[in-house]
This record gives structure tokens, C-alpha cells and sequence, in this order.
């Protein structure tokens, strides 16, 4: 992890960050923070009528790794089933980054995975507690 | 070995320490990171370890190892007499006594065992406990614990524009709360500031306060007389002055240590032992249950004869000269700013920001150039929320570094500023 570590796409969605800001109608909204280092991320997204994403946006602060990220899952997630992003794991946030990344920094990279992750499973049991 | 020349006595000037010699001591300080001399800027996480330390260590494991005390053979002999000879070691460093020093496995044992060893059995529900805002959380959150189930109250003294004890709210706090203890660190470890200990201790004496004082950060780099330090109790880590990981000191007066409770209960700490009941060996035995660290206290001695040999004096010195260097050079660095007082109330620790980098980035980056410094809260969360920041970058420094490292630590700024503030 030398000098390659910020690789131009990382750089690139650090500066240029994609689908940030917020979503009017999201039916998913989620925020949680890293508390080692305070890295913060909110996730939202709107599904369309199938149920798969239609649109998602992130906002927060942090370092390059955990809001590049977050910038990458945006795009990464699009049409995608909530079922399909259930499944998605560090492996696919790594393979979003393109690096290796030691423990500690693997924790700012899945920071935004895991704060989509828990919203659905927010928005789930909501959905399911208004059916019962 | 680097062999500095010893002063004579009574000399004002301290011997010079020279980093490139003491360097060549430091089997890790050969290492290459990423194809660059490593400059390790982390000491005030924990230091570096010379041969002659990590001999040692291995050296008892080799030769001596046995368990300590009561064994009639050669080699518990040996091992006692390491053991013991560390205390003794311990206690001339400090200007303590032997029976004042007690081993533990860490600062934040040594802490926490007078937190609920001393505090926890001498105050009573609506007594305060005075701590400051530039705690490390191991000299912060024993008290709170202790604090919650004892019901006392929780003080803290703020802090001047600059970084330092804010002197007026401490006079303040002493005479409106009347603390039973004041809790304070000599050297913070993210501002630097080496607080005037035997001043606020004696005054906080006076006041009615037992004095406990966290030196991790100051008996490493500091010369430190438990004399002139005037308070009751003082605890550091070996493995932040050159010794092992797993050993720390708790000095106590022996007045404090004699009404003391134990922590732990098992081998070791008793006198006579019953089924129903037991009563407790005199201290510092008292705090010392179960087989010690013996390896790692062998090892310390190790650790202390070398600082010795340097002379802390020198230490000192060299850390001040160094520190003002890279407060110097930090400063002309466009976008960056320094937290903490000038150099003159400083000890060897820099935290900084960096505007439009993140402190982890910036790490990062510096280990890419063979740099480590350490980013995060360092454990003075609330100090951090004063600042109103959630991390900070620090780089800390020791007999090892010089101003090559601290260039080295520029040109990685520089890097990181182009490579991500995007100027």
C-alpha cells in the first residue's frame, strides 16, 4: 500500500463525489458513523415499482476511502435488488476500489455498505411490521 | 551500544544525544517501508525497542526463567532477583523507595488500581474527583466507572485558547468542589503540554486532594523526581521508554499504598489465607497478584540503563530542540494547523490538521513514503470534541529522531496536500 494506495478513480470520486446530496421521495434512509475515526455516512435510495433501485445518493465526511466508496456504491448499486445488495460483501467493495486494504482501512471501506445494508433491513422490518 | 559522553557533575549542560548513533541500537530502525528509511514519528503510541532491551527479554527466557519468589532453586533465584532488581531500578529512577513501587501490566491497570483500589474505599456519595480536559481516556473513564457506583461527582478543569490547564478555573474548582482527588496528566498526549505538576499538586495538597498523576507521556521523555513531583500517586508504561509491552508502573506514596486495597485477589498478595477469610501482604506485594510480568521487568532494567546512560536530562533537550524545529516548520505549511501551546510548554508530541485532508489520508500517504505517524482521536475523544474535531494527525518523537525526520515528514505533507486537497 505505497503511493498507488490513491489510485486515480479513488481520487476522482473523493473530489468529484457521484449522486451526492439527498433523495425527496427515498423510501430508504440510513446514517451511521465510524466511531474510530469518525467517518460519517448517510445513504439513501428510491426503488422503483419492482422494488429494485431506481435511484441512490449519499452524503457525509470522511476520509478519501470511505467517501470514495460510498461514491462508487451509488453507482454500483443501481437497479440491483434489495436482496442482491443484501448479499454484497467486502468483496465487492473491494473489487469497486481495486486495492488491498489493511483492517483498519477495511472498516472506512465497507462503512457505506454497511450503513445501505442496515437501512434496508430497517426498511424491511418497517415494511413488515405495517403488513402485520 | 551509542556511548554519549557522561556529564560531569553538577554540569548544566546535558550530554548531546545523537540520534544517527542511537539509531544503529534500534534493530527495527533498519527497515526499509516502502523503499525508504522507515521514520518512525510514533513514540507517544509506544516507543522503539533497542538490542540490549529486546536481548534482555529473550536473555531471562533463555537463562533464567522461573517463577518468582519462594522458590529454593537456582534459577527462581535468578528470576526473583531480576524481578526485584527492576523494582529497585524502578524506584532509583523515580527518587522512589522500593516498597512505593508497584508493578502492574500497564498505565491504565496502575490507573484504574487507584481508581478502585484507593478512591473507591476513601470517598463518600458527594465527594468530587477533579480530572482535566486533556485526559487520555485511561486517566478519564476509571473514574467515571468509579465515580458512577460510589456516587462522586466528576469535575474537569478546562483548558486555555492555547492548550494549556486553565490555572483560574483550577483555583476555582479546588475551592467551590473541594476534590478528594485530582486526577491529572503530566505531558498531553495530543497537545503536548507538559502541565507545572508540582505546582498544581501542591496547591491541590493543600486543598484536601489526593494528587494522582498520569506519566505516560512525561517519565519517558522527562526527567521526573517523585520528590519534587509532590504527588501521591504516578503511573507510566516500560513499553513507551524503550521497555516491553505488558509492564507498568504505579508509584505510591507508601502512606497511600498502606490503605490501599488489592484489585486482584489470588497468589502472591496475602499473609495468611483461611477458607472463610485472608489478610493482605504489605505492599507493594499486596497489588501484585499472580506470576508477574518477570520476563518483561528484566527486560525494563534493560530499558532504563539505557535511558540512564543517555540521561534523561538529555532527553529532554534533545525532544525540545527537535519539537520547536518541527513547530517551526509545521507552521509554514499552507493549509495546516497546529494544536497546542507554543514549544516552550511542550514535550515531544505535534497534532495537526491538514485543510481538505483527511488525518487518515494522511497517514496513509506518509506510510507510503516510509512515514509513521498516528491519526484518530488518541483517546482524548473529548478533548477532540473542544477542538471540534472527531481526528487529528500526531507525530511524536524520541532519542531517535532528528530534523532529517522531521524534513521527511514535510515532504510527505506536501505529497498528501497535492495529492488530495487538490493545491
Amino acid at each position: 500500500m505505497g503511493s498507488d494506495f490513491y489510485r486515480e478513480n479513488i481520487l476522482d470520486h473523493y473530489r468529484n463525489p457521484r449522486n451526492r446530496g439527498h433523495l425527496d421521495d427515498a423510501q430508504i434512509r440510513h446514517e451511521d458513523l465510524n466511531p474510530l475515526c469518525g467517518d460519517q455516512i448517510r445513504f439513501e435510495v428510491r426503488l422503483d415499482e419492482r422494488g429494485r433501485v431506481e435511484a441512490a445518493a449519499f452524503d457525509g465526511r470522511g476520509c478519501a476511502i470511505s467517501q470514495a466508496s460510498a461514491s462508487m456504491l451509488t453507482e454500483a448499486v443501481q437497479g440491483k435488488s434489495l436482496d442482491e445488495i443484501k448479499a454484497m460483501d467486502k468483496d465487492d467493495v473491494l473489487a469497486l476500489l481495486g486495492i488491498p486494504l489493511s483492517p483498519v482501512r477495511l472498516k472506512c471501506a465497507l462503512l457505506a455498505l454497511k450503513v445501505l445494508q442496515a437501512g434496508i433491513y430497517r426498511y424491511e422490518a418497517q415494511q413488515a411490521g405495517g403488513e402485520a | 551500544m551509542a556511548t554519549p559522553v557522561r556529564p560531569t557533575a553538577g554540569s548544566p549542560v546535558p550530554p548531546a544525544i545523537d540520534p544517527v548513533a542511537i539509531r544503529r541500537d534500534f534493530p527495527i530502525l533498519q527497515r526499509e517501508i516502502h523503499g525508504r528509511r522507515l521514520v518512525y514519528l510514533d513514540s507517544a503510541a509506544t516507543s522503539q525497542k533497542p538490542a540490549a532491551v529486546i536481548d534482555a527479554l529473550a536473555g531471562f527466557y533463555r537463562h533464567s526463567n522461573a517463577n518468582v519468589h519462594r522458590g529454593i532453586h537456582t534459577l527462581a533465584e535468578e528470576a526473583t532477583e531480576a524481578y526485584e532488581g527492576a523494582r529497585a531500578r524502578t524506584a532509583a529512577f523515580l527518587g522512589a523507595q522500593e516498597d512505593e513501587i508497584v508493578f502492574t501490566r500497564g498505565a491504565t491497570e496502575a490507573l484504574n488500581l487507584v481508581a478502585w483500589g484507593w478512591a473507591f474505599h476513601h470517598l463518600r456519595p458527594g465527594d468530587a474527583i477533579l480530572v482535566t480536559l486533556m485526559e487520555h481516556h485511561s486517566n478519564l473513564v476509571p473514574w467515571q466507572q468509579v465515580a458512577a457506583r460510589g456516587g462522586f461527582h466528576l469535575k474537569a478543569v478546562p483548558l486555555t485558547e492555547d492548550g494549556r490547564l486553565d490555572r483560574e478555573a483550577f483555583t476555582r474548582l479546588l475551592e467551590a468542589h473541594r476534590p478528594r482527588v485530582v486526577a491529572l496528566t503530566h505531558m498531553s498526549n495530543v497537545l503536548g503540554t507538559i502541565n507545572p505538576v508540582a505546582e498544581l499538586a501542591r496547591q491541590a495538597r493543600d486543598a484536601g486532594a489526593v494528587v494522582v498523576v498520569d506519566g505516560a507521556q512525561s517519565v519517558p521523555h522527562l526527567p521526573v523526581d517523585v520528590g519534587s513531583l509532590g504527588a501521591d500517586f504516578l503511573a507510566f508504561s516500560a513499553h513507551k521508554m524503550l521497555g516491553p509491552t505488558g509492564l507498568g508502573v504505579l508509584y505510591g506514596r507508601r502512606e497511600r499504598l498502606a490503605e490501599m486495597e488489592p484489585l486482584l485477589g489470588g497468589g502472591g498478595m496475602i499473609r495468611q489465607v483461611e477458607v472463610e477469610r485472608s489478610t493482605w501482604a504489605d505492599p507493594p506485594q499486596r497489588f501484585e497478584a499472580g506470576t508477574p510480568p518477570i520476563a518483561e521487568a528484566a527486560a525494563f532494567t534493560a530499558a532504563l540503563d539505557y535511558l540512564e546512560r543517555l540521561g534523561m536530562a538529555g532527553v529532554a533537550a534533545h525532544e525540545r530542540e527537535l519539537v520547536r524545529y518541527a513547530w517551526e516548520r509545521l507552521r509554514e505549511v499552507p493549509g495546516l494547523t497546529v494544536y497546542g501551546p507554543g514549544p516552550e510548554h511542550r514535550g515531544g508530541v505535534i497534532a495537526f490538521t491538514l485543510e481538505g485532508v483527511h488525518p487518515h489520508d494522511l497517514a496513509q500517504v506518509l506510510d507510503g513514503d516510509g512515514v509513521a505517524i498516528r491519526a484518530g482521536h488518541h483517546c482524548t475523544q473529548p478533548l477532540h470534541r473542544h477542538l471540534g474535531l472527531v481526528a487529528t494527525a500526531r507525530a511524536s518523537f524520541y532519542i531517535y529522531n532528528d530534523r532529517d525526520d522531521v524534513d521527511r515528514l514535510l515532504q510527505g505533507l506536501e505529497r498528501a496536500r497535492r495529492l488530495l486537497a487538490g493545491s
